[in-house]
């Protein structure tokens, strides 16, 4: 016969874990809640420097007036700048996203797990990791050098910095389409290419137009390959054969000038640039969310 | 046997179409190899001149001296190399904190608002950085310099590191932070990936074994991301060797090479963008060789980052299959 | 495999040569009147590469009828079907040897475009895919893609009442296909099918993803179009094959001396004999629950 017997009372309260691992554990707890105010902390000043400095040089004036020819000067305004801003992001990515798509397309609908697809898939992504700079002077060795600098160049080097960027964000939303809609389509009687274009683009579209939009934020303040390759200009210019100037081009310019009213025209042209940057990610955050293809 | 003659042999314009788009998509596609390629012929042969000239010594020696076609590019390796370890030394581990709090500490709420911070810090061009680096960060920093110049200053060894601040605050730890700053989003995003595909059946058994939660971080998820994170940070290296503007702005332009952090220096993409339109004929060469070189050692250290990221990415995945 | 056990009404088995199925009610015992065959398959075998995942099929699709292809999993019934519209194209290194003819001509023949033999002989599939596009551009995409002359809208309307969706959608026809329940989209993918106005149509365990409601109805509309069209279906329902069918196939696994799995077409019957009177002891002993 067996006596039942009761057991030592266990703790189990929080006091029984050792003071030194509880210790270790709130400090880990705390620096990385602290990581992501380091994060925070620039964002906010930057973000609140930008828009407070702006303010004081923004007005209607300085949005549609010429820029001014000597740096000493104070007044005139960012409107050739955002001309050629607009002009030039949106030639590029007119270049780069049918491109870009194009490339996509092949990557997962005809290539996916070959070998040349995986190569053109590893270089897609080392060429997003290609500095800039190097863009600038490539367009430069090979288009400054044949015509002259101008609009276009800056184009073509910003198209060269969207396309790997649109190629992999479309194959991610291609990936996506589920294959049961490409089987039902070629069970129909389509074609492969009649499949891709009226089934699978149609799709993805909303993915792939929120990664477009996302390219062109980043491509609208390039800076390095523009100065490079497109030399500048003090009067609007619409035609991209000549030199041209950006927003981004005239902050670097004015940002090293000793002169205050430079530094005031750079914080007025970095707040119509972020205002701009931010107008293309919420519309490319709006389209991702409101059409997202539905998981089934 | 129907008597409906049923084709089942109609050829034409089908079989065409589909051709000629599948050679298009690849045509397309072969676009990227292309590029790569022809960035590195052209920009080479126009550098070729001063390789000619000065061999190794283009990067061994420290004299650049337009004036007497003499080009040695060493203080803009040694700028390079200093304000990317700076950079990293700050945002590895600010990044590693966010990618962890992000999958392991955030409440369902914080989770989208805290990606968010993190994609606006990304969608900043560096051009804003570098504005408000030069205008706001570096005289305010400036005086920290100054501070930390006295105090530490005369300590044997590491003093040399807080030397005389240059004024204005332009200076190799300037521009280190201001990098920093702008990294912390691909080595964050990676990470994210990274810690994401740690078997959740790990972090349990740690857990029920009675871990806290930071021994089932140490016990968990860091063995299993170690590779993926290495991959991490050396993307966040080639995106630090790359940057050009942010830290041309704030870096301080002298060709020099000095332990000093606070002194100014100059790093080889930002030495292209400040004397690319004043260079001419061998000058404007050099920069590009200069830009040649760049351009291959920031693709071989973002092929081997992704073949890294990537082996680690399957070897975790095919130990939850 | 369990679902054969469980769809077997009655946990008794009876003694061994009188299997537990129930044939529905309404279908008499007596064989079936064959009908012409549009299709023939002799001695057919697909191959991944060098596996041979299934061997030896050799039965006829007669017009007008159900032919049911059944059997445990991994036995090739899926890859046969595959098979007779060309889908099996899309698997890199699959190959089919033997002979497939459809109305006397070898589909895998060398000039023959699979886009074409997929045009007569359509598929539904197993999960129901309607594309994320309206109703009516779901049933109107194979009409438009194939240039099929005629009224779209009466084309459409007729497509969905053939499939007995109709009356539940014609006031939405412009609302997105994917909005619809289980059982309503795998109709509208039905309609998406016959709209093509095929001539066979292939279900590759059609009611498998839907509730038993859906599937009912579903079955009595394999019924209607079977007058239509002619029909073969795969299922692991082994109930379902006997409500609905008028041929059966039977399939199974061996394992040769390798150790290597291949599917192989056992038995091919009408399917009231089948289920009473099989021929092959393999096939009594899956109808009786015996394995599988």
């Amino acid at each position: 016969m067996t006596v039942a017997v009761t057991p030592a009372p266990v703790d189990l309260t929080r006091a029984a874990l050792s003071v030194r691992r509880r210790i270790v554990n709130r400090i880990a707890t705390l620096a990385i809640a602290l990581a992501l105010l380091v994060a925070l902390v620039p964002l906010a000043l930057v973000t609140y420097t930008v828009v407070s400095k702006g303010l004081d040089v923004m007005s209607w004036r300085f949005l549609t007036d010429n820029i001014v020819n000597s740096p000493r000067r104070a007044g005139g305004g960012m409107w050739p700048a955002i001309l050629g801003t607009l002009l030039i992001t949106g030639t590029a990515a007119l270049m780069a996203i049918p491109l870009g798509v194009f490339g996509a397309i092949y990557l997962n609908e005809y290539g996916k797990q070959k070998p040349l697809a995986r190569v053109i898939r590893t270089m897609a992504d080392v060429m997003t990791g290609v500095p800039s700079i190097v863009m600038g002077l490539f367009i430069y060795v090979t288009v400054v050098l044949a015509f002259n600098q101008s609009g276009l160049a800056g184009a073509l080097a910003l198209a060269c910095l969207m396309l790997p960027v649109v190629i992999r964000s479309s194959e991610e939303m291609f990936r996506l389409v589920p294959d049961e809609l490409r089987q039902a389509s070629l069970a129909l009687g389509a074609r492969r290419w009649r499949t891709t274009v009226t089934v699978v683009l149609p799709a993805a579209i909303s993915g792939i137009t929120s990664g477009a939009m996302l390219a062109i934020a980043r491509a609208a303040g390039e800076t390095a390959p523009v100065v490079l390759v497109t030399a500048i200009v003090f009067r609007p210019e619409w035609n991209l054969l000549e030199p041209n100037t950006t927003l981004p081009q005239q902050i670097f310019n004015n940002a090293s000038q000793p002169f205050a009213v430079a530094n005031q025209r750079a914080w007025g042209a970095a707040l119509t640039l972020i205002a701009i940057v931010l107008l293309a990610t919420l519309i490319a955050r709006f389209i991702a969310s409101r059409y997202s293809i539905k998981e089934r | 046997m129907t008597d409906t003659r049923i084709s089942l042999t109609t050829k034409g314009g089908g079989v065409r179409a589909d051709r000629l788009f599948r050679f298009s998509a690849l045509a397309a596609g072969l676009l990227v190899l292309a590029i790569l390629a022809l960035i590195l012929v052209t920009t080479s042969r126009e550098a070729w001149p001063v390789f000619a000239d000065e061999g190794l010594s283009f990067l061994t020696s420290k004299t650049w001296d337009p004036a007497s076609n003499e080009f040695g590019a060493l203080a803009f390796v040694y700028g390079t190399v200093i304000v990317s370890l700076i950079s990293l030394l700050i945002a590895v581990p600010v990044s590693l904190g966010i990618a962890l709090f992000l999958t392991e500490l955030a409440p369902r709420r914080l989770r989208a608002p805290a990606v968010t911070v993190i994609d606006l810090l990304a969608a900043i061009p560096s051009v804003v950085f570098g504005l408000w680096g030069i205008l706001v960060v570096a005289p305010a920093l400036y005086k920290l310099y100054q501070a930390l110049h006295d105090t530490l200053g005369g300590v044997p060894v590491i003093g040399s590191l807080f030397g005389t601040p240059v004024g204005g605050g332009r200076s190799f730890m300037t521009a280190g932070i201001i990098l920093a700053i702008m990294i912390i989003p691909i080595i964050t995003s990676i990470s994210r990936e990274v810690f994401a595909t740690v078997p959740s059946s790990d972090k349990q058994a740690a857990y029920a074994l009675g871990a806290t939660r930071w021994e089932m971080i140490k016990g968990a998820v860091f063995p299993h991301s170690f590779g993926g994170l290495v991959g991490a940070v050396m993307l966040g290296l080639g995106r630090a060797m790359g940057e050009t503007i942010a830290v041309a702005l704030t870096i301080g332009a002298a060709t020099q090479i000095t332990p000093n952090l606070f002194a100014g220096g100059n790093a080889m993409p930002s030495v292209i963008v400040l004397e690319f339109s004043e260079s001419t004929g061998e000058w404007t060469a050099a920069l590009i060789g200069l830009g040649v070189f760049l351009f291959v050692i920031t693709v071989l250290v973002n092929v081997l980052a992704r073949l890294v990221v990537n082996r680690a990415e399957i070897r975790m995945k095919g130990a939850v299959a | 495999m369990s679902d054969f056990v469980r769809d077997l009404e009655g946990s008794v088995m009876a003694t061994h040569d009188r299997p537990n199925v129930h044939i529905a009610a309404g279908r008499d015992a007596s064989p079936v009147v064959p009908g012409t065959p549009v299709m023939e398959l002799q001695d057919v075998s697909v191959f991944y590469g060098t596996y041979e995942a299934v061997r030896g099929t050799t039965l006829p699709v007669r017009q007008h009828q159900i032919t049911a292809m059944i059997g445990p999993s991994g036995c090739g019934k899926s890859t046969i079907l595959r098979a007779l519209n060309r889908m099996n194209d899309l698997i890199p290194g699959a190959r089919v040897a033997g002979r497939i003819t459809y109305h006397g001509q070898d589909i895998y023949a060398r000039d023959v475009d699979p886009i074409q033999v997929r045009r007569h002989i359509g598929m539904v599939f197993q999960k129901p895919n309607p594309f994320p596009k309206s109703i009516y551009d779901n049933v109107a995409y194979g009409i438009r893609i194939n240039k099929i002359k005629g009224n779209l809208d009466d084309m459409v309307e007729e497509a969905l009442t053939g499939a007995a969706l109709w009356d539940e959608v014609k006031d939405k026809l412009k609302t997105s296909g994917m909005a619809l329940s289980g059982g309503q989209q795998q109709r509208l993918c039905i309609a998406r099918t016959i709209a093509v106005q095929p001539d066979i149509i292939l279900m590759d365990e059609p009611c498998s993803a839907l509730d038993p409601i859906a599937t009912g109805k579903i079955e009595d509309l394999m019924h209607e179009l079977s007058r239509q069209y002619t029909i073969v279906i795969v299922t692991h329902n082994m109930q379902q094959a006997a409500r609905v069918s008028h041929f059966t196939a039977f399939f199974t696994a061996e394992v040769d001396s390798a150790g290597v799995r291949h599917g192989r077409l056992v038995e091919f019957n009408d399917t009231g004999k089948l289920f009473t009177n099989p021929d092959d002891r393999r096939t009594e002993d899956y109808i009786t629950g015996r394995f599988g």
